[in-house]
């Protein structure tokens, strides 16, 4: 039996890394005495996956992590209080904020995840200059990137990527920003996710982050139908149910 | 008092710096301090990483102590990084605390763990980066007092001018009797001139030694005698035991921290103190008598603590965690009470027997990858005189039953520059190491064991502590005598530690106070972090000693005698001298000495001194007999060895 639970990473904890994350959430399971299934072998490890890494020092309101429980242990599982259970075993900062059962046959949420929807702080404030360097890549054909890959320089093309880029400022979801300016992006992650700091320093001027907030994680499938990994995987496992 | 928390200036930094988890503090058993007039407040601080300092039992028990009276407060603190402490020099911001982020300099007492001679470079730019000047003499009265603690305190001597206070022996109920002195002179405001009678003050509790209380008196090179400055200030410090570990079951919240550290587990004490009198080993010596921890006692936090922190192993910590005398109930205990859950249990100290190889099979039933012993030394010679009484069939014993029971991987540790050695010494290492992947090609296809040799630094409070330390050229020699042997043995790994470190570590283990400028000038020439290879910078530390005229030969590689008056001597571990004196004798005609806990008494002090005992949980010696070898260690050579090529002046004679 696989749940998928989304959960929120705010405050002094975005500056834990992924590994970090997931060693968090293995000893909060094991205070929670959920049931979760391990793996076989010599070294059996508990059987997790989370989506897409969060870089260290960036906070989320939507991050997932699939878990498979032992179907034999399994008893009075309560969906609607589960996140509340799970929370009360993570450390400040890090929330559950819903949890849904998943179907095992469908893809993973790295496969699965399209595109995310950023909230990035920087700390220029000279609104004219940033709006220029938007629309710069908006109007761009292709932004060639070169990174370093397992010692072998990479080409790529964020451009493709880039699906979405807004100014916004003073003033986003009611927060002012005290010093800087916003921006809103919709960045892709297929077949690679493009990174923030990419996006930063392929602006011309490149600016400066500050703060970065995932806000959403989008699954657009090829008929062009937006859901998140949620929605999914509740209808996924209706579906289930049904047949 | 207005003490911002320092975080809004801070967290603008961290982005910028590697593992910025390390300053966040928000670990599952952190407390949440409370300050105030009648509030004692300590900040405990490791002079390490994060990663390094963060599983420290010690401070976690102070921690929890403190925090639980009424009138003490306590938070954590770690040394940064060099690259938060560039920037938080660059911004000025000062030592902080990971609880509140509260600034180090508000705090009426720094403390600090010491548990390696070359972090003291680290303590004092901690004290530094909390704005508080480095020398004591140089405080106001309103500063924070310097405390530190550990088993490198045993000899302060070389960090006297820096420390206001060091605590010898159990912190557990010395923070509290320091807690009261202060809280009354924090009540009376901390006045200008009250200082001096503060430190007086302190000096008057048990195990709390004040430096600048006492006058050292030289003749040449040589003490002459350390005399106390006041007539009501003790002439000599004891250190403080703790009687009974059952009534301090702590951490009874240990710290789970966010990011990955070093020994990221459980971890439970289930003794302090060791008998089995291995002379080369300062922790043994110092940390007399044995006091196990009741194992009903050992279960219940084994358990309580699983289920509290989600953790799936536990460490059984103390010297030689084999010794145990309740290690059977404990282990068939925590396997039962985790039922179906995944638990596995470390023992850190294995002993070299086949009776721990049981142990280790039964407790590691999945990852069979490795298993390391410490058998010290490479020939049973040897082994007599620094009493490590593990015979080759011991070792072969042990390391068979390991590769026949599904492990690969051995490591050795051992030790070379010991008193007496020979080149026949340091090759059988070699020897024993070939021997053992010899057994495990039996066994395994691909055996290997590592060999890991280590420069051995003599340590004050210990028989060895009259012996002068191998020159670097020397130990580096022997290093290539075993890569030399070791060249085309399949399978064997060498490794060993940098002689230059061990040649630092020795001037600052025996070091007087002659060293503090040496100290503060690695200090100021930014020799910082010296634990870390790629910090460690040898070349600095010779010229500050130079500099202050302090010669190293004198300082590591000189043979001391018996009427010498050794830095520490104003200092108890409750051992005799004579005692020590007489071990250090018999050392030297290779004479063992058997487990003091099941034989007669050999009156080294920790005991009768105190007024304490042995707490045993088994009236019985462990499987194997009282060194666990089922060997007479009686069986010592009868002629007189000669020490190295410079025999100490007055020493053994017969």
């Amino acid at each position: 039996m696989r749940i998928r639970i989304q959960f929120s990473k705010l405050g002094k904890v975005r500056f834990t890394s992924h590994r970090d994350v997931a060693r968090i959430w293995e000893r909060a399971l094991r205070r929670a005495e959920l049931p979760v299934a391990y793996s076989e072998g010599f070294n059996p490890r508990p059987k997790l996956s989370f989506g897409l890494a969060l870089s260290t020092g960036h906070e989320s309101d939507v991050e997932y992590i699939d878990l498979d429980l032992d179907p034999e242990r399994v008893q009075d599982l309560d969906l609607d209080t589960l996140p509340d259970l799970l929370s009360a075993q993570l450390p400040v900062g890090l929330t559950a904020t819903a949890a849904v059962v998943a179907d095992k046959r469908m893809p993973s949420l790295q496969q699965a995840v399209t595109s995310c929807t950023w909230r990035i702080d920087v700390a220029e404030d000279d609104l004219s200059l940033i709006e220029n360097a938007v629309a710069g890549v908006l109007a761009a054909d292709e932004i060639v990137v070169t990174r370093e890959r397992k010692g072998k320089q990479i080409t790529d093309d964020l451009r493709p990527l880039v699906f979405s880029l807004d100014v916004q400022s003073p003033k986003v979801d009611g927060r002012p920003n005290e010093s800087g300016s916003t921006l809103i992006a919709e960045l892709g992650t297929q077949p690679r996710a493009v990174r923030v700091s990419e996006l930063l320093a392929a602006l011309d001027p490149p600016l400066t982050e500050l703060r970065v907030h995932r806000l959403h994680q989008w699954i657009t499938t090829d008929d062009g139908q937006r859901t998140d990994p949620m929605t999914v995987s509740a209808a996924a496992s209706a579906a289930v149910g049904a047949t | 008092m207005a003490s911002a928390s320092l975080w809004n200036r801070l967290e603008p930094l961290l982005p910028q710096v590697q593992k910025p988890a390390r300053y966040i503090g928000c670990e599952d058993g952190a407390q949440t301090p409370e300050h105030g007039p009648g509030i004692v407040s300590w900040l405990l601080t490791y002079p390490d990483t994060y990663e390094v300092g963060l599983p420290n039992q010690g401070l976690q028990i102070l921690y929890e102590i403190l925090n639980e009276r009424p009138d003490a407060t306590a938070e954590r603190s770690y040394a940064p990084w060099t690259d938060l402490e560039a920037l938080l020099r660059r911004e000025r911001i000062p030592l902080f605390s990971v609880d509140t982020h509260r600034a180090g300099g508000e705090f009426d007492v720094i403390a600090f763990n010491l548990s390696a001679e070359l972090t003291f470079t680290n303590m004092i730019n901690c004290v530094d980066l909390a704005g508080v000047s480095v020398r004591s003499a140089d405080r106001a009265d309103a500063d924070p007092l310097i405390g530190v603690g550990g088993h490198c305190t045993y000899n302060p001597e070389p960090i006297a001018d820096f420390v206001d206070f060091v605590v010898l022996g159990d912190g557990e109920e010395a923070v509290g009797d320091i807690t009261e002195v202060l809280r009354e002179w924090k009540r009376a405001g901390k006045n200008s001139g009250t200082r001096e009678g503060v430190l007086r003050e302190l000096s008057k509790i048990a195990g709390c030694y004040v430096p600048s209380m006492y006058e050292v008196e030289y003749e040449g090179a040589h003490i002459r005698e350390v005399n106390p400055r006041y007539s009501d200030v003790p002439s000599t410090v004891e250190k403080r035991t703790v009687a009974d570990l059952a009534e301090w079951p702590y951490p009874k919240n240990q710290l789970v921290p966010l990011t990955e550290v070093v020994h990221d587990r459980l971890s439970v004490e289930v003794f302090r103190g060791c008998t089995r009198g291995c002379r080369f080993c300062q922790a043994g010596m110092i940390t007399r008598p044995v006091r196990e921890r009741p194992a009903e006692q050992v279960r219940s936090m084994i358990s309580n603590g699983l289920k509290r922190t989600g953790y799936d192993e536990v460490a059984l910590t103390s010297l030689s965690t084999a010794d145990f005398s309740g290690i059977q109930d404990v282990i068939s205990g925590t396997i039962t009470d985790a039922g179906e859950d995944r638990v596995s249990v470390a023992l850190p100290s294995l002993r070299v027997d086949a009776f721990t190889v049981g142990i280790a099979a039964e407790l590691q039933r999945a990852r069979r990858t490795g298993l390391t012993f410490a058998p010290e030394a490479g020939s049973w010679r040897m082994r007599q005189v620094i009493n490590k009484l593990i015979s080759e069939d011991d070792l072969y014993g042990a390391v068979e039953s390991a590769y026949s029971q599904g492990w690969r991987r051995m490591k050795l540790y051992f030790l070379t520059g010991l008193p007496t050695e020979t080149d026949v010494d340091t090759l059988g290492i070699a020897e024993l190491a070939r021997n053992c992947v010899e057994l495990g090609r039996k066994h395994q296809k691909s055996p290997s064991v590592t060999v890991s040799v280590g420069g051995f630094v003599p340590k004050p409070f210990t028989p060895f502590q009259w012996f002068g330390q191998n020159t670097v050229p020397e130990l580096g020699r022997k290093v290539g005598l075993l890569r030399d042997d070791l060249r085309r043995a399949k399978g064997v790994q060498l490794k060993w530690h940098d002689p230059k470190a061990t040649l630092v570590e020795g001037i600052a283990s025996r070091g007087d106070r002659r060293l503090g400028p040496v100290i503060e000038y690695v200090w100021r020439h930014g020799g910082t972090f010296q634990e870390w290879s790629e910090h460690f910078n040898y070349e600095l530390w010779l010229e500050a000693m130079a500099a202050n005229d302090c010669d190293v030969d004198w300082y590591v590689h000189r043979h001391r005698t018996e009427d010498e008056v050794l830095p520490w001597e104003h200092l108890s571990a409750g051992l005799h001298k004579d005692f020590l004196w007489q071990d250090w004798r018999d050392a030297l005609e290779e004479v063992g000495l058997e487990d003091c806990r099941w034989t007669p008494c050999y009156d080294c002090g920790a005991c009768t001194g105190y007024g304490i005992e042995h707490r045993v949980a088994s009236a019985t010696p462990p499987a194997g007999g009282s060194q666990g070898t089922g060997v007479n260690p009686a069986s010592g050579g009868a002629v007189p060895v000669v020490l190295q090529n410079r025999p100490p002046v007055g020493a053994v004679t017969t």
